[in-house]
């Protein structure tokens, strides 16, 4: 496979010498890189099952989760991997602080660097935020999501449960249905997947694809189907993307009745997938809509095992952000 | 007070020639030229009050014409005046402007217009033509008063940021300029389908997630406005053009009689989409070859310098863009120099002000096209100098005796960098900011006075 | 740099089986003791006391694994390690006697990491802790309970053990000289 150099500029991403500054995207992660985030999270996982789930690595060291989207479940998923690790945590939401008042992005990001957070975890509606914070920040900024660009740790955490439920990641294939054209965790997954050698097919509605032309372009291992029902025999993961309704209001589909028949994920779906295969969602999950309720709730579906994996992936990302040099 | 120019290339865009020679400047205008060598020893250089400037293996244009630049002034002038933004022209060469309305009042009346023109009176530092409002406000609703506003010195009419969106406004605007000889200056935009864009749809906005301003949504308006002037039979100018549909409609139109025009901004031809993935694109050039190649991975990705409306398009439409200038399709260069503050473009990349301040690097940019033989010297220089005073219905620009001292001398291989402390600009919003460039206009004059000099 | 060699594999290998046969004997048995090996070169040495006991008392020891990065004190000098092994515990070790294994002992840190981590992993009745080479030069408040060999060294010095699982060929404990 033919896959495109990583940006051999970006004075932000690990080399031999360097260790990593920030995790935006993973598209600055080499597949080693990856699979060692991979290997990490599961000894971190091990932590978490412990009686006392706390080690002192982190001790000293603060987090500050910065969200200007609320997201409880990405924000707490953070706050525990921080806490695991012995790090003090931050939290500032949007709401109620400076921000409604009008004070800037970087002004903002001065104020919990003057706090003393080694690491913000940020989340934002607008994409490309986190690399205007990374510019004026000293520590490491961690990508949660920003507008409908990248969601790395996300995309992380899917690669750790296809790979502990699969066993393997090479070769595998992964068909991601729903909103393509609106979802960060979709374009992380596509990096992070094609990069571990993985197959990706995007299936949706063409309104919600967009022009992929730069990814297909470098990575012959992508491709886009409007058929749902002709991929699934040959499907090891089949991911559901939240769909939102404001999509239908904006006039980019008709009736989710016609979504759901031609893309939604239903039980009856489920029976024609290779016995092996697993069924995944981000979340939050807007059910009856791009999934089922049987579905989400079948022996198939992986999407709480998502939601553990997600804490040790973060705890992994964290440690490897810390400390001076890489050893 | 004589300055004597001697032994530069002069350039003369009417005849499109080029040779050595020396002009001689007195109260303004030009009072004799001598072709050839001038030896050391002619009598002309030693004249009492004279002051001689060697031009020697630089070129002598005629001063460059810029007809579409944000002065900023009223009402931002912490973005730019009328000074700053003039002696920024004269540092790239420019000797005459055009300014947009877009300020605050907009260019609606003539104390508005009385204003603009007192203040670069009082600069001094180049000719500026003010561009007014075609509606009260640039709310796209009323009229402005156009007769007043001709008559206070407005060569034409925009609501540049922004077009006329309501099609029947446009019409009337397009039938009352008629009766006034002037041009609309369309900035052609669907807002509807470019509403909530943070850069070019394509593959690139794609990848970063940000929502997209298609080329369509340029090309309807292109498309509008040009119906719109055909049915009336009136003059329309459409600013920065920056898609390869937007140049086939103007040239379609203009094979047609259609009474239209066109300019090319430099950024839309050096620059494309691209830049905005910043040290992300894998397969950007990183090398910065003065004067041939610039390097687009030195800027994070998400510069909000690289915001701009319309927005850098696909390297596919920087090169129709440059080809509908090589054909005529599109008439001359402008600048589009838009400049922000800090505070504008400190910001989330959609939430930016869109604009690149470009008066002082746009000679550079064009000239690595010809740097490149991507474009001849001659035909770059009469896209900055004769074909808008054309536009503007003036006589060619070319340095005679008695024409208007308007000269701009140009080192075609001086090798400098652009950096923000550097620029007489107040916006240091330009996405070339550490690039080496090649050429530069080394001394301007204004009417018989030096406005830049270095 | 020079190295100079200061045990064979034949030392190694007593050295081994007496500090099984101390385990034995310091604990009235090993009823109640857990082997846990502090990666890398401390795991191999653990399954051979085991073995070696299994040997002497006819009776299997169990054997966990201990990976202390996450306890380290040294993140902000040394950074973040790349890989981070898996730690594996067999079973409960509260009220058990677990006989920490490590190859050298040194300045002690590594002890005292892995002290903490135990902790974390339950309470045992008491630790103990058995290493192949004491090289001196300790740091924290530390004494190994079985060693199988004390060896001055010069804190310049470096003392490498090498051993079949891990680096393959012959067991050996060299000084290296001027290493760094």
């Amino acid at each position: 496979m033919n896959l495109p150099p990583i940006a051999p500029h970006n004075p932000w991403m690990a080399t031999a010498t360097r260790k990593r500054r920030h995790v935006l995207d993973l598209d600055d992660f080499a597949e080693q890189e990856i699979l060692d985030v991979l290997d990490a999270a599961v000894s971190m996982k091990e932590i978490l099952g412990r009686s006392v789930p706390q080690v002192p690595i982190l001790r000293g060291k603060t987090m500050a989760n910065i969200f200007y989207e609320e997201s409880t479940r990405t924000r707490l998923s953070f706050e525990l991997a921080a806490r695991t690790l012995s790090a003090s945590v931050m939290n500032m939401t949007a709401k109620g602080s400076s921000v409604e008042k009008g004070e800037s992005l970087i002004d903002t990001i001065r104020t919990i660097q003057a706090l003393g957070a080694d690491i913000i975890v940020m989340r934002h509606g607008e994409s490309g935020a986190p690399y205007l914070a990374a510019q004026h920040f000293k520590g490491s900024i961690i990508n949660a999501g920003d507008g409908r660009h990248a969601h790395p740790s996300q995309a992380l955490l899917d690669l750790f449960t296809i790979r502990e439920h699969l066993g393997q990641l090479k070769d595998l294939h992964v068909v991601i249905a729903g909103d393509v054209l609106h979802s960060r965790v979709a374009r992380s997954d596509i990096w992070g997947m094609l990069r571990c050698g993985m197959r990706v097919t995007l299936c949706a509605p063409s309104t919600l694809i967009g022009d992929m032309q730069m990814w297909k372009a470098s990575h012959p291992g992508l491709r886009i189907s409007y058929d749902l029902d002709a991929l699934l025999p040959h499907t090891d993961v089949l991911m559901g993307l939240r769909l939102q309704k404001e999509r239908m209001q904006a006039g980019l589909l008709p009736a989710l009745r016609e979504y759901s028949t031609y893309f939604g994920i239903s039980a009856e779906r489920l029976d024609h997938l290779p016995k092996h295969a697993i069924v995944m969602h981000p979340g939050p999950m807007n059910e009856g809509v791009e999934i089922m309720p049987e579905a989400a709730d079948s022996p198939r579906s992986v999407i709480e095992t998502q939601v553990t994996n997600g804490v040790a992936i973060r705890m992994a990302l964290l440690y490897r952000l810390s400390g001076e040099t890489q050893a | 007070m004589k300055t004597l120019i001697t032994n530069g290339i002069i350039i003369d865009p009417d005849t499109r020639q080029m040779g050595v020679g020396s002009v001689l400047v007195e109260n303004g205008s030009i009072t004799a030229r001598f072709d050839g060598q001038l030896p050391a020893d002619a009598s002309v250089r030693t004249a009492p009050g004279t002051t001689v400037i060697d031009a020697s293996h630089k070129l002598i244009s005629p001063g460059l014409i810029d007809l579409h630049v944000h002065l900023r002034e009223p009402g931002e002038e912490h973005k730019e005046t009328i000074a700053t933004g003039t002696r920024a022209a004269a540092a790239g060469g420019f000797t005459v402007v055009a300014c947009m309305p877009n300020t605050r009042p907009a260019i609606d009346s003539v104390a508005t217009i009385q204003h603009i023109t007192n203040a670069a009176a009082r600069a001094n530092n180049a000719e500026v033509l003010p561009i007014a409002a075609a509606t009260v406000g640039r709310s796209g609703k009323e009229l402005s008063p156009m007769r007043e506003l001709v008559e206070a010195g407005a060569i034409g009419f925009s609501d540049d940021g922004t077009p006329v969106s309501d099609p029947a406004v446009m019409r009337n605007v397009f039938e009352y300029i008629k009766m006034l000889g002037v041009p609309y200056f369309g900035h052609c935009e669907d807002m509807v389908l470019s509403k909530g864009w943070g850069m070019h749809e394509g593959a690139v906005s794609n990848r970063l997630g940000l929502p997209g301003y298609p080329s369509a949504a340029e090309e309807v308006g292109i498309a509008r406005d040009i119906a719109l002037a055909e049915l009336t039979n009136s003059r329309l100018h459409v600013c920065h053009v920056s898609t390869a549909g937007g140049v086939a409609l103007i040239r379609a139109a203009k094979e047609r009689g259609v009474k239209v025009s066109g300019e090319a901004c430099p950024h839309h031809i050096v620059l494309s989409d691209r830049w905005v993935l910043g040290w992300l694109d894998e397969q950007a050039n990183a090398e910065n070859e003065p004067g041939i190649s610039l390097n687009a991975t030195t800027r994070p990705p998400y510069d909000t310098s690289t915001r701009v409306s319309p927005p850098l398009r696909s390297e596919a439409d920087a090169e129709a863009v440059l080809q509908g200038l090589l054909d005529g399709t599109l008439d001359f260069v402008a600048t589009d120099h838009a400049p922000h503050s800090r505070v504008d473009k400190e910001v989330e990349y959609r939430l930016a002000m869109a604009g690149i301040t470009g008066i002082e690097t746009a000679l550079a940019s064009m000239l690595m096209l010809v740097n490149r033989g991507q474009m001849n010297l001659i035909d770059l220089i009469v896209k900055m100098t004769d074909e808008p005073a054309k536009f503007l219905g003036r006589g060619s620009t070319a340095l005679r005796v008695g024409a208007r001292a308007d000269i701009t001398v140009i080192d075609p291989q001086m090798v400098w960098t652009v950096e923000a402390e550097k620029l007489f600009s107040k916006g240091k919003n330009t996405p070339l900011l550490g690039q080496k460039m090649r050429g530069k206009a080394v001394l301007t004059m204004y009417k018989g006075h030096i406005t830049h000099h270095e | 740099m020079n190295e100079r060699q200061i045990m064979t594999s034949d030392e190694v290998r007593r050295a081994i089986a007496r500090i099984a046969h101390e385990i034995g004997e310091r604990n009235g048995g090993v009823t109640e003791v857990v082997l846990v090996g502090i990666y890398r070169r401390g795991i191999p040495l653990a399954k051979r006391i085991a073995a070696a006991i299994q040997s002497i008392e006819h009776k299997t020891v169990p054997v966990g694994a201990l990976d202390i990065t996450l306890y380290r004190d040294d993140l902000e000098i040394r950074g973040p390690s790349t890989h981070i092994q898996h730690t594996n515990i067999p079973g409960d070790i509260t009220g058990k006697i677990v006989v920490l294994v490590d190859d050298v002992l040194f300045t002690g840190r590594t002890i005292r990491a892995a002290l903490d981590a135990l902790t974390d992993l339950g309470r045992p009745e008491r630790i103990q802790l058995a290493v192949l080479v004491d090289r001196g030069h300790r740091e924290l408040p530390i004494r190994a309970d079985f060693v199988g060999k004390n060896v001055p060294t010069a804190s310049s010095e470096d003392v490498a053990v090498r051993l079949n699982e891990i680096d393959g060929g012959d067991d050996a404990v060299m000084i290296m000289r001027g290493a760094v």
